[in-house]
């Protein structure tokens, strides 16, 4: 049983508080999405800086020197980095509507399967875009296989887990919203890899976030995602 | 409860088969695995002496730093350790540069935590102690004083602290066995 308060709409906080929220981000990250599901979640108005990753600002550099990577949060002018870090910042420093459980067993539940997920999404994200750029029907069908077979062993740790069993879509939930990013790029590409069949509790989620009010904000963008493979496919084929 | 790795217990399996692997805390009956998320427990259920800061920035950073040993310091010691040739080279190089990025987050404090070890001398004060033993048995400078000379320095303190004096495998112990492992990984990079 998780425990979570009542999910209370309020305002914008920021505006009271007088306070400066960036986030640096790019649009087809998921891991700067999800920290945009976050802040949203709490209504806490932020800034949001696309970057180019090719050209990295200068600002960008400043505040990760460390990794050079978004996501990067600068609240006041402070800057944290690493999206789960991010997380657990955002909810400690804005209280209302948790996104982490009260409980320190739940909680500590709630960090170590954002962690699973974290590391078997990028075993997950190459090989699915290996089965969605690959010009030739093998490399697609070999990427296609090594996802599923990971997004198997997703499939089968969270079935038993019961956490889309609440209402609630906490720290768990905003951390798995990578899988949306999957679910919308197969559907782009016309190519079936994350199917209802074969993963009924990963399919229950994303449906979940595509009804979700704040979620849905945060969805990746079609035509954008379209442009995205179709200038990744043919770069490929450039250079064969 | 020491677990003998090659064959692990029925309980272990029972309490982590995710990983099947150690660390496990039980705490009144429920398992937790991963070592952080161990230490991030520990500290919310038993209040005193908090080992994060209160303040959630300083939080922040803490947690940044631990996950960055974890993932740049560790596998690259780990690769100086088992690795021969150009490959012992480049890791032991990556090695010491990110401990010389780690080295930033001290700060000019005596330790991680400020006066008092904390959250994070706790998660990476281990590389020092284990690097140090197997910068000899691997025959790879992993601390270079001249490079590091802060965290050089904190290692030292850290590891000679009564209370981590306690927490130490018997050093002995700890080389024989790494002696012994390192012959394995030799004998296995010599296949390949």
């Amino acid at each position: 049983m998780r425990e979570y308060s009542y999910f209370i709409p309020l305002p914008l906080q920021a505006a009271t508080m007088a306070e400066e929220v960036k986030l640096f981000g790019k649009w087809i990250s998921p891991f700067s999405r999800r920290i945009e599901v976050a802040l949203k979640l709490k209504g806490v108005e932020y800034e949001y800086i696309e970057e180019d990753l090719v050209n990295k600002s200068p600002a960008l550099l400043n505040y990760n020197p460390v990794h050079k990577k978004i996501p990067v949060l600068v609240h006041n002018g402070k800057p944290i980095a690493e999206s789960l870090v991010i997380m657990e910042y955002i909810d400690e420093t804005w209280k209302h509507n948790p996104i982490l459980p009260i409980d320190p067993f739940e909680k500590a539940m709630a960090r170590f399967w954002a962690k699973f997920i974290d590391d078997k999404f990028w075993a997950i994200w190459p090989a699915v875009k290996k089965a969605l750029t690959s010009g030739g029907e093998k490399e697609r069908e070999e990427g296609i296989e090594e996802a599923q077979l990971h997004l198997n062993t997703l499939e089968t740790q969270l079935k038993e887990k019961k956490f889309f069993g609440g209402e609630r879509l906490g720290f768990v939930e905003i951390s798995a919203s990578l899988i949306i990013w999957i679910v919308v790029s197969q559907e782009v590409m016309g190519v079936e890899i994350l199917t209802q069949e074969k993963f009924p509790a990963l399919h229950k989620l994303t449906q979940k976030f595509v009804e979700d009010d704040v979620f849905k904000q945060c969805v990746p963008p079609w035509e954008p995602l379209v442009a995205y493979f179709k200038a990744q496919l043919g770069a490929l084929a450039a250079s064969k | 409860m020491e677990e003998h790795l090659p064959d692990k217990s029925p309980m272990l399996l029972q309490y982590n088969p995710v990983h099947k692997k150690i660390p496990v805390l039980v705490h009144k009956g429920k398992p937790l695995a991963e070592s952080l998320v161990i230490i991030e427990y520990i500290d919310e259920v038993w209040k005193h002496n908090p080992l994060l800061p209160q303040d959630p920035y300083h939080r922040a950073k803490a947690r940044f730093w631990a996950k960055f040993a974890d993932e740049k310091c560790v596998p690259a010691m780990f690769r100086a350790f088992s690795k021969v040739g150009e490959e012992q080279v480049q890791a032991a190089k990556e090695l010491r540069e990110n401990l010389k990025t780690l080295e930033s987050a001290l700060e000019g404090k005596q330790y991680f935590g400020g006066e008092t070890i904390g959250f994070l001398d706790i998660a990476v004060g281990w590389i020092g102690c284990w690097a140090r033993m197997n910068e000899e048995v691997a025959g790879v400078n992993m601390i270079d004083a001249e490079m590091i000379p802060l965290l050089s320095l904190w290692f030292q303190k850290f590891l000679e602290l009564p209370i981590i004096q306690e927490c130490l495998p018997p050093q002995d112990k700890l080389l024989a066995h790494n002696k012994e492992f390192h012959k394995m990984l030799m004998m296995a990079a010599a296949l390949t």
